[in-house]
């Protein structure tokens, strides 16, 4: 009796001090903790990498580019909108000169101004490895990004020329990319990248405050921010990584973090249940195949079209909880390049007789996939779906599995070094023309060139695409792109099966965010309200 | 006793080459590129270049090896390609983050695993017995990512008891053992991590113990009139070399930090690190994380082979 009541003293002695603890403490600052799928802090040098992630939450929080995003709005896909530049255009003389106006008063956080000689430093940054700002590792990035770049040139205070190798009515896009970093301060750390990490400068919405390598970023908040409407409704930003989903909902659900990204369909319920907010929306991510049109079954476009046809991409919807719109072309439906593609629906009976007709029966095939990577979604159980429904049809389906990095490799080589596969299984962001859809058709960018992994090829995309560089009348030209894209999906360039719809969770406490329909959003407007309330 | 010291000293050396050699192959055999992860999938063969040389993979493999070595001898493991940070301060961060861990699951699993296996071994066949060992059985068998997802469940989810990741507010660089906030981030992971050793600690003091029990010289112990307690002190005696070696070995485990755990508990130590780079094929990390462990390993039982040889003098074979 004498022990047990000692043991019991003892285990309330331990309850009594984990709840003390427990209670937090008076925060003057409110803070909003976000976990991200990343396994490490985005760069935060001004190019950030882990993939549209380092953008989302590092990049476009320190820094602006000289057009933004606007993320304002949840209905619609998200536009660019001017950032550090008022307006461009093309030199009416000269088709290969853009013109950026630049906006006046603006200053780094570090106090440096911002002006038409910062451009220039920016530009030759990512684009001249003889000078003293060159880095290599961002330089490769932006390289492969914008290829187009031959010089730049100050106008005035207020204005630059970046000018164009050929002729790219598509150009401007590209600097939505390109952060703008301080000049000043980059001097101020020797010009050495290692010790700007530790103090970096842009003119964004959040000022850098200090790190932890691979635990945690913190930033706080710019009150002097130029955008006033985005002057962050918090103080203090801090981003965590946390590369495991279950991990992720975890913490949410105690507590230790206010926002995560992408929880598992299977935890979802139970987040729900607990009162957190799971938000989706469409954004420009296409999860599909590219296929292999020299080597194989894939070359007849009977088969492609039969494989397309025999997808449910309804039962794909129900085995991920909802969380996906169903894919029947490379954009989104919500695209303003979607048009009127021919639409592959359910009909098993006609893929079956497609592939008896290309004389394919049994069709076999083999696919590159992952275990995971970024921006697919749940590859092992989706792949294993499209399998047995592609069998269903008629093909005989054989999965290659590799981790994300191995994936990678074979993308990038191309089907030439990778003949034994049919299909890669990457998906893809497509929120520019370049990168999400003419990529994956141009000629010149038949890999390990470029992105067009199976090579495929048309005549007409070839010609309309060359004409879109060259026309600078944006409804014509995006007529154009519809174009293009609904020829892709004439010839069945690809196995369309999903679009993501990026589903994030928040705690309750927090107010105030919209999830635009993009790979970016705005923290700024988040309100955290105190726990105790 | 010195010379034996110094000949099992001699013998670690090639052994850590051995091991060395060994890691930098095994890198390079995983499918991937570490370029991939700075590159954008379509980058151009002029850009790939340009990096392989400024991060020096563009010569052949066995003088990558040799520079490395070189500088690894003077304590400079490279640069991270992921983050351009020096390898020897990131592996030495995450090792002291792991060593929380592990030394506090080590004296966890040995403390309760000795007296547990004491005690199955003394009551041998008895109740006691059967508990002790069913438990162990469980404690070696079950999965123990499985066992830390479901005690976060359990004590971070539902009861919100205890934090379920990270290493406190504030990051590890400010953690303190003193500090009740962030002790209690330690206390799930190493609770889970214990877990392993724990059974298999266990299983060998009961064995080693009921061994020596049934040896003849217990029974001429006995004989003379010795009580039950100083029977089993001349057992414990006897036994506590196997332990100590299984439990060094178990030790060396745990400094190599688990990927499983440290993932669980997004803990920043060595098991997370090399996750991390294995991913992102960050090769520097890779090599200095694997070489660090490796000699930790080789390090482990140079010290358990001397504690040993202290403990059991017959051991002393110089």
């Amino acid at each position: 009796m004498k022990t047990s009541f000692k043991w019991l003293a003892a285990a309330g002695l331990v309850m009594g001090l984990a709840a003390t603890a427990a209670v937090p403490s008076a925060h003057a600052e409110s803070v909003l903790r976000v976990a991200m799928t990343a396994g490490d802090i985005p760069d935060v040098t001004g190019q950030p990498d882990q993939g549209f992630e380092g953008y989302r939450f590092v990049g476009y929080s320190i820094y602006d580019a000289l057009i933004n995003w606007d993320l304002t709005k949840s209905d619609r896909e998200a536009t660019l909108k001017p950032g550090l530049a008022t307006k461009w255009s093309i030199d009416p003389a000269d088709t290969k000169r853009w013109i950026f106006e630049l906006r006046k008063g603006i200053t780094f956080h570090d106090g440096c101004p911002f002006n038409a000689d910062t451009v220039v430093w920016n530009v030759k940054r990512l684009t001249d490895n003889t000078v003293p700002q060159f880095v290599a590792k961002q330089f490769a990035a932006m390289r492969t990004r914008t290829v187009n770049i031959a010089g730049v040139e100050k106008i005035d205070d207020g204005k630059v020329a970046i000018i164009m190798k050929e002729p790219d009515s598509l150009f401007y896009i590209q600097m939505s990319f390109w952060m703008m970093v301080s000049n000043c301060q980059f001097e101020k750390a020797g010009n050495d990248n290692g010790k700007y990490a530790l103090m970096p400068s842009g003119t964004g919405p959040y000022k850098f405050d200090k790190f932890v390598p691979r635990e945690r970023l913190e930033l706080v908040r710019n009150a002097d921010y130029w955008d006033t409407p985005r002057i962050p409704k918090h103080d203090r930003l801090v981003l965590i990584p946390m590369p495991e989903a279950t991990t992720r909902a975890a913490a949410l659900l105690a507590g230790q973090v206010d926002l995560v990204e992408a929880p598992s369909p299977d935890t979802v319920p139970r987040l729900k249940q607990s009162g957190m907010m799971v938000l989706t929306n469409a954004y420009p991510h296409n999860w599909a195949y590219q296929l292999n049109f020299v080597e194989g079954p894939f070359k007849d476009k009977r088969v492609r079209q039969a494989a397309n046809y025999a997808l449910n991409r309804a039962d794909m919807k129900e085995m991920l909880g909802g969380f996906m719109i169903e894919g029947y072309a490379t954009v989104p439906p919500n695209s303003a390049w979607y048009g009127k593609p021919v639409k592959y629906e359910y009909d098993p009976k006609k893929a079956t007789a497609l592939l008896k007709q290309a004389g394919c029966y049994p069709c076999d095939v083999t696919f590159a996939i992952s275990t995971s990577g970024s921006g697919q979604m749940q590859p092992l159980p989706m792949n294993e779906l499209v399998k047995a429904q592609l069998e269903e049809a008629g093909f005989k389906v054989k999965l290659e599995v590799m981790d994300w990095n191995a994936l990678l490799d074979v993308t990038f080589k191309g089907r030439e070094k990778f003949p034994q596969y049919h299909a890669v299984n990457v998906s893809r962001a497509t929120q520019d023309p370049f990168s999400g859809i003419f990529r994956f058709a141009m000629k010149s960018q038949n890999a390990p060139a470029g992105g067009n992994w199976g090579w495929y090829y048309n005549a007409e995309v070839e010609d309309l695409i060359k004409k879109i560089y060259t026309t600078f009348d944006e409804t014509q030209r995006d007529k154009m792109i519809v174009k293009v894209h609904e020829i892709m999906n004439d010839d069945a360039a690809m196995i369309w099966v999903a679009h993501d719809v990026n589903p994030r969770a928040l705690s309750p406490k927090l107010k105030g965010f919209v999830q635009a329909q993009s790979w970016f959003q705005d923290l700024t407007p988040i309100v955290v309200e105190d726990k105790t309330n | 006793m010195w010379l034996y010291v110094a000949r099992r000293i001699l013998y670690a050396v090639p052994i850590a080459l051995g091991v060395t050699a060994f890691c930098f192959a095994l890198v390079y055999l995983a499918p991937g590129n570490p370029l991939q992860l700075l590159l954008p999938p379509d980058a151009s063969a002029e850009v790939i270049e340009l990096i392989k040389k400024t991060y020096g993979f563009d010569k052949p493999i066995p003088v990558q090896y040799a520079i490395w070595l070189g500088r690894a001898l003077t304590g400079d493991l490279g640069v991270s390609i992921a983050t351009n940070r020096p390898v020897t301060g990131e592996v030495l961060g995450a090792l002291s983050n792991t060593v929380i861990l592990s030394v506090a699951a080590v004296i966890l699993a040995f403390s309760l695993a000795f007296t547990l296996g004491l005690l199955a071994a003394w009551f041998n066949g008895r109740w006691v017995d059967r508990l002790v060992t069913g438990f162990s059985i469980v404690g070696v068998s079950v999965p123990n990512y499985w066992l830390g997802m479901v005690l976060i469940i359990v004590f971070a989810v539902n009861m919100n008891w205890l934090p379920a990741t990270g290493m406190g507010s504030k990051g590890s660089e400010s953690f303190r053992l003193t500090d009740w906030e962030q002790l209690r981030h330690a206390i799930l992971p190493v609770v889970t991590m214990s877990m392993i050793p724990l059974g298999i600690i266990m299983r060998t003091t009961r064995s080693a113990v009921s061994e020596v029990l049934n040896h003849d010289f217990v029974q001429t112990l006995r004989a003379k009139g010795l009580g039950e307690f100083a029977v089993l002190r001349h057992a414990v005696r006897n036994a506590l070399p196997a332990v100590l070696a299984v439990m060094g070995l178990q030790f060396g485990y745990l400094m190599g930090g688990s990927i499983l755990i440290e993932t669980i508990f997004t803990w920043p130590g060595t098991g997370f690190l090399l996750n991390k780079a294995i991913l992102t094929r960050d090769i520097p990390v890779l090599q200095g994380t694997i070489l660090v462990l490796a000699l930790i390993f080789v390090a482990t039982n140079l010290a358990v082979d001397l504690i040993q040889t202290a403990v059991d003098p017959r051991i002393k074979r110089a």
